[in-house]
């Protein structure tokens, strides 16, 4: 006797009237089409305020440029949020990064090895000096069961600490000149006007005027974070570490018995996630050729942000990478559009804040829209 | 009756002051559905968490196809073959069917000479649809995350899993709780089709009628001991209650 399906919810929802059908698509695509919106909202209103256009190629670079610190402490985050767990210190580890990777660029430099060996050398330092904190992060949560919350809280400020204990409180300057260009320099350059040229990974050889009107497509950082991004959907939707970190955010009881062994993935995932963290600070150390400790911080709560509004459930269980990087180019693009339309900058704040605020209400909307189904067949 | 699967010799567990299992032995060959029966507090939770390897019993010993078996932790027991479905049912609601089926055995494709590994959806897929039919499980779609499923429908999910990894004995802890009574039927019918293709169930609960549609023997407990063991087409539901509130005791002698 074959088990029916009168009492399934994917039979219900394949039931649903077609206006609801369509209302439930939308409030799973409701980020892109927001995203969409927005472009078009800003596209339509920059050029009348400020007589430039919004999606001119160096502000589309402007905007992904912005967007990489964010999204690479986002991208982290969405694993240890999906595994039901949070990191509050990947901020500060981004700071710390920054710092350790300045200095051990620098000073190796200083002590002879050659600029590409020395800024491969402060990769190495931002890390493995990110990765110590999460392991450490990873292991109090998972073998001393004290809440990830607290942890991550505590571990902040004791990063935070480190950091400018070890930056001496002041930024990290002194760094070679070649380094400018490693984080600025880009794959694609684009001269427009009079003498359009266009090339690939070298900038054209240009003279006085014409450097106005070339454009960098694609920067280092950006393109690093692009194959970033690339290996975090293919670790989440694609390997076994992605099914484990759904489970146990869907059910760690469920995990154990089925033999995961949660312990230690979870203190890969604190890894995982200070590692991505401490990317974005090399990255930026790169970018403004100095190490900062006030460079991470910031961006942790917009970080989140970008988590909640791609759709990861606080709860865990839920989320994708995709939706991480909708959300972290809604609040790019968001910030870059009201900055264009001479707004100012605390509208900004309220206007993220309110989308996060709406974003979780969509999501719960979902099931009210379906009309959430009690489990059993009561 | 062939040689027993599972063979409890003696087993005793206690808590503290509190002795829970008090030297209760019993057997369960292949092919044979087991009703354990008894009020809440009986014993019988305790008694099967030590076959399953939660708890570890302070005395007797446990067999299992002829060897005697030490299970500190439930993996043991699990790859030994005793496969338990408790009554939250231990799946992940936010993953599909064979998902949950293969979680933490997962099928892989094998990358760059093995050096990256990525999960086989499509076979788990088809092994998963397979398992099910094979049990008469016919599911509209698979690949929906299973909170979408009523709870006898994810009950055979669980059991669909412990079928595909060829579990050896199958312990259910209340399986027709909190289910409406078409549901309760079809989990029942699982328990047989189990039993006729040679896995023998423990069948722990205080239902009644569940006993005497399913299981060859039963099994009462009280007070942590073995009052009773009858075939079931020798006793009734009013006899079994007796055995359950203590009126009655076969092993009174050995106490």
């Amino acid at each position: 006797m074959a088990l029916s399906t009168e009492t399934s919810t994917p039979a219900e929802a394949a039931r649903l009237p077609v206006g609801r059908r369509a209302l439930l698509a939308l409030s799973r695509l409701w980020a892109w089409a927001f995203l969409l919106l927005l472009i078009l909202f800003f596209v339509a209103s920059v050029p009348i305020f400020s007589g430039i256009s919004f999606l001119s190629i160096r502000n589309s670079q402007n905007i992904l440029i912005a967007i990489v610190p964010v999204l690479l402490l986002a991208l982290g985050q969405t694993f240890v949020i999906i595994s039901a767990g949070i990191d509050l210190s990947v901020g500060w580890v981004m700071s710390l990064a920054s710092v350790l990777s300045a200095l051990a660029l620098r000073d190796s430099f200083d002590a002879g090895v050659p600029l590409p060996l020395a800024v491969l050398l402060g990769f190495c330092a931002a890390v493995l000096g990110a990765g110590a904190v999460g392991c450490i992060n990873g292991i109090i949560i998972a073998k001393l069961k004290v809440p990830a919350f607290i942890v991550t809280l505590g571990s902040s400020f004791i990063v935070r600490g480190l950091a400018l204990l070890w930056s001496e409180n002041t930024t990290v300057v002194g760094l070679p000149d070649g380094v400018r260009a490693y984080g600025n320099e880009s794959l694609v350059y684009l001269v427009s006007g009079d003498h359009p040229a266009f090339s690939v990974f070298a900038p054209p050889t240009l003279t006085g005027d014409m450097l106005r009107h070339m454009d960098r497509i694609l920067p280092w950082p950006v393109v690093v974070t692009i194959v970033v991004v690339g290996m975090a959907m293919f670790l989440l939707h694609r390997m076994q570490f992605g099914r484990y970190t759904y489970a146990i955010g869907g059910s760690m009881q469920a995990s154990l018995r089925a033999g995961i062994p949660v312990d230690r993935h979870i203190i890969k995932l604190y890894t995982l996630s200070a590692v991505t963290a401490g990317i974005g600070g090399f990255l930026s150390m790169l970018q403004f050729t100095a190490g900062s400790a006030s460079i991470g911080d910031p961006l942790l709560l917009s970080s989140i942000a970008a988590v909640i509004i791609g759709g990861v459930s606080l709860f865990g269980g839920a989320g994708t990478v995709i939706g991480t990087v909708i959300g972290a180019l809604i609040i790019a693009v968001l910030t870059t559009g009201l900055v264009m339309l001479n707004v100012p900058a605390f509208w900004q704040f309220i206007v993220v804040g309110a989308v996060v605020i709406i974003a979780v209400l969509i999501d719960q909307s979902r099931e009210l829209i379906v009309g959430r189904h009690a489990g059993g067949s009561q | 009756m062939s040689d027993p699967v599972l063979s409890v010799r003696k087993l005793v567990k206690r808590f503290g002051g509190l002795t829970a299992v008090k030297e209760v032995s019993f057997d369960v060959a292949a092919g044979e559905v087991v009703a354990l029966l008894g009020d809440n507090g009986a014993g019988k939770s305790t008694l099967i968490k030590c076959v399953s390897g939660v708890h570890l019993p302070d005395g007797g010993e446990i067999l299992f196809e002829g060897q005697p078996k030490t299970f500190a932790k439930p993996i043991d027991a699990r790859s030994a073959g005793i496969e338990t479905i408790y009554q939250d049912l231990a799946l992940a609601n936010n993953l599909d069917v064979p998902a949950n089926i293969f979680l933490g055995r997962e099928m892989k494709h094998r990358l760059l000479g093995g050096l990256i590994k990525t999960m086989d959806d499509k076979s788990m897929l088809r092994e998963a649809r397979e398992g099910l039919k094979a049990l008469d499980i016919v599911f509209p779609t698979l690949t929906q995350p299973i909170e979408s499923l009523s709870g006898g429908q994810r009950q055979a999910v669980a059991i669909a899993r412990a079928v595909y990894w060829k579990a050896k004995l199958m312990i259910m802890d209340e399986p027709t709780n909190n289910l409406g009574v078409p549901e309760q039927q079809k989990v029942l019918e699982l328990i047989r089709k189990l039993r006729d293709q040679g896995t023998p169930v423990i069948l722990i609960t205080h239902t009644m009628p569940d006993v005497f549609a399913v299981a060859d023997r039963v099994i009462v407990m009280h007070r942590g001991r073995k009052v009773a063991e009858k075939s079931t087409s020798a006793t009734n539901s009013t006899e079994l209650v007796q055995y359950m509130v203590g009126a009655l005791d076969d092993f009174a002698a050995a106490a």
